[in-house]
C-alpha cells in the first residue's frame, strides 16, 4: 500500500515532508516493482539543486534503465548510501529503507502540486486502463 | 503475438509476458536474481518453445547441411549434437544454431526465434530437389524446454526410466519424460550442466509441470539473458549479426572454412589468413555503471567500438558486458571506457567466460 502520510509524482516518485522544510524522497512500490530487481542506482551528490520535474537520476533493473525526476525543487541534504550500496533495498522497502535522498524544500507550494495516495491510487488505476 | 504451447502455464504462475522476436514470452515469474541465483545452486526450467526447430531428411540432408554449417557435419556420429554457425557467401552470420543428428539421414536444426524464417529461406535457397532433401519447419507441433543447474540431472532421474545421468554433453536421445516421448539433449545456454527436452505440443504442460514438482524454479527469459552474459555466450542479434563473421566474434573453434563445397568458406577462409581487425571482448566495468547494447566504446575523445551486451551480473556481484573493440584493444586487462548515456565509465577487459562452473566428476 502507498502510505497516506506521503505526495506522489506522476512519475511514480515519492516525498515525505519530516518538519519544516526537510524532505525525504524515494520512489514508489509501483515503480520498483515495474522495473524488476533494481541492481543499480545514479544519484546526485549533496548539495546538488534539484528543480520539481526534472531528472535527478536514474534507476536501473537488470533489464530496463529508468529517469528518476524530483517531485520538487530543493537541495540535497543527504544521499542514502545504504541504498546506492544496495539497491535491492528499493524493492524490498522503497518507502523506508529504500528512500534515494534527504532534500531541503526550496517552494513548499510545490507540494500542492503532488497527488495524495489516494488521488495515486486512482491515477494508477486509470494508467491501468 | 504467437503463443507457445506453454502460454496457459506462465500465466499460472504469474510471470510477466513481454513480446520477444513476436512471442509472448515470461520475462520473469518471481524475479530475475532470484531465478539466475536457483540456475547457479539447483535447477531452472525455461520454456525455449520460442526457437525454431527445422527437421532436415533425406539422402543428401549430410552433404546439403556441410555446405550450410559452418563445421562439418558428414562426420557428426547419430545422436550427437553440435553448436555452428549459418553463414552467407560473405562469411556473415545469419544465426547460430545447434544441429542434432537423429540418424544418419534425419537432423534437427533449432535456430533462433527471430531468425527462423530467415534460416528457412536460406535453406530453401540452397537445397538440392526434393529427393534428395526434405526441409521442414516443425516447430508449432513440438514444445522445447530447458532445465539447467547442477541439480538438474538428479531432478530428473526420477521421471525416467532411463539413465539420463549417463548422457554425454552434446548427446541427444530419445527418452521418456514422465511417459512423454522425448528428445533429450545435455546441452544448454547458462554455463551450467543441463538439458534441452523437445517434446510433442500436447505434453509440453504436463512435462513442464512435473519437471516443477520435481523442483525445478520456472526462469524467464531475463534470466536466461544474465546467465548466459555471464557464461560469456553470445546472443544472435545482439552480439553478432549478417554484419560479423565468426572470427571478429571469437568463434573460430566452431568453423571449418577448409570443406569443400561450404558456401561461405571462401570468405571466411579470406578472414582467417587475414585476421580480423576488430573482435568481441569481454569486460568488466570499473567505475559506477552499467553498459547497455549500443553504448559507445571510448579511447579518449575517439569511438573505438561498441557495446553488445552488458548487465549486472548476480553471480559475480559486479557489472560486466561484451564489446566489439579494434584488436590491439583486446588483451586482459586493457582499459577503455564507455559511454553510459553521456557518463564515461571506466572497463577494464576480461578473460571470457566470466563465470565457469566447477566441473563434477
Amino acid at each position: 500500500m502507498n502510505p497516506p502520510d506521503l505526495k506522489y509524482s506522476e512519475e511514480h516518485e515519492w516525498v515525505r515532508v519530516e518538519s519544516g522544510d526537510l524532505a525525504v524522497m524515494g520512489v514508489t512500490a509501483f515503480a520498483a516493482e515495474s522495473l524488476g530487481d533494481v541492481v543499480f542506482l545514479e544519484l546526485p551528490q549533496a548539495d546538488t539543486e534539484l528543480t520539481q520535474s526534472e531528472k535527478l537520476g536514474e534507476v536501473e533493473s537488470v533489464k530496463a534503465v529508468s529517469d528518476i525526476y524530483s517531485p520538487i525543487s530543493g537541495r540535497v541534504l543527504e544521499v542514502n548510501q545504504q541504498a546506492v550500496d544496495n539497491p535491492e533495498l528499493v524493492n524490498e522497502s522503497p518507502y523506508d529503507s529504500g528512500w534515494l535522498l534527504k532534500v531541503t524544500i526550496s517552494d513548499p507550494a510545490e507540494l500542492d502540486k503532488l497527488m495524495t495516495s489516494e488521488q495515486y491510487e486512482a491515477f494508477l488505476a486509470s494508467q491501468e486502463n | 503475438m504467437k503463443r507457445t504451447p506453454l502460454f496457459e502455464s506462465h500465466v499460472g504462475l504469474g510471470a510477466r509476458m513481454v513480446p520477444f522476436a513476436e512471442w509472448d514470452m515470461p520475462v520473469q515469474y518471481a524475479g530475475i536474481l532470484d531465478e539466475a541465483r536457483a540456475v547457479r545452486t539447483g535447477a531452472g526450467l525455461f520454456d525455449v518453445s520460442h526457437m525454431g526447430r527445422v527437421s532436415i531428411e533425406g539422402p543428401a540432408a549430410a552433404s546439403f547441411l556441410d555446405r550450410v554449417l559452418s563445421s562439418d557435419v558428414p562426420g557428426m556420429r547419430v545422436g550427437r549434437a553440435r553448436y555452428g554457425f549459418i553463414c552467407n557467401e560473405e562469411g556473415g552470420i545469419i544465426d547460430d544454431c545447434i544441429i542434432y543428428r537423429r540418424d544418419r539421414d534425419r537432423f534437427l536444426l533449432v535456430p533462433n526465434a527471430g531468425n527462423t524464417a530467415g534460416v528457412l529461406e536460406w535453406l530453401s535457397r540452397w537445397s538440392p530437389s526434393e529427393r534428395e532433401v526434405r526441409v521442414e519447419d516443425v516447430t508449432s507441433g513440438l514444445a522445447m524446454i530447458a532445465n539447467q543447474g547442477p541439480r538438474a540431472a538428479e531432478m530428473m532421474e526420477g521421471l525416467t526410466p532411463d539413465n539420463i545421468s549417463s548422457l554425454r554433453p552434446f548427446s541427444a536421445v530419445e527418452m521418456r519424460i514422465g511417459g512423454v516421448e522425448s528428445l533429450v539433449a545435455r546441452t544448454g545456454y547458462t554455463g551450467e550442466d543441463g538439458f534441452e527436452l523437445i517434446v510433442p505440443r500436447e505434453s509440453a504442460a504436463e512435462v513442464w509441470r512435473l519437471l516443477i514438482e520435481s523442483g525445478a524454479t520456472p526462469c524467464g527469459l531475463g534470466a536466461r539473458d544474465v546467465l548466459r552474459l555471464e557464461a560469456g555466450l553470445l546472443l544472435h542479434g545482439n552480439d553478432m549479426d549478417p554484419a560479423t563473421n565468426p572470427y571478429e566474434a571469437g568463434l573460430d573453434r566452431f568453423v571449418d572454412p577448409d570443406r569443400g563445397g561450404y558456401i561461405a568458406g571462401e570468405a571466411l577462409r579470406r578472414v582467417r589468413d587475414q585476421g580480423p581487425s576488430r573482435v568481441l571482448v569481454g569486460f568488466n566495468m570499473v567505475g559506477r555503471g552499467i553498459a547497455r547494447h549500443g553504448h559507445p566504446i571510448m579511447d579518449g575523445p575517439d569511438q573505438i567500438g561498441s557495446v553488445t551486451s552488458g548487465t549486472y551480473s548476480p553471480t559475480l556481484d559486479r557489472n560486466i558486458g561484451l564489446g566489439y573493440v579494434p584488436t590491439g584493444f583486446a588483451p586482459p586487462g586493457t582499459r577503455f571506457e564507455i559511454d553510459v548515456r553521456g557518463r564515461r565509465v571506466e572497463a577494464e577487459v576480461a578473460t571470457l567466460p566470466f563465470y565457469s562452473r566447477r566441473k563434477s566428476a
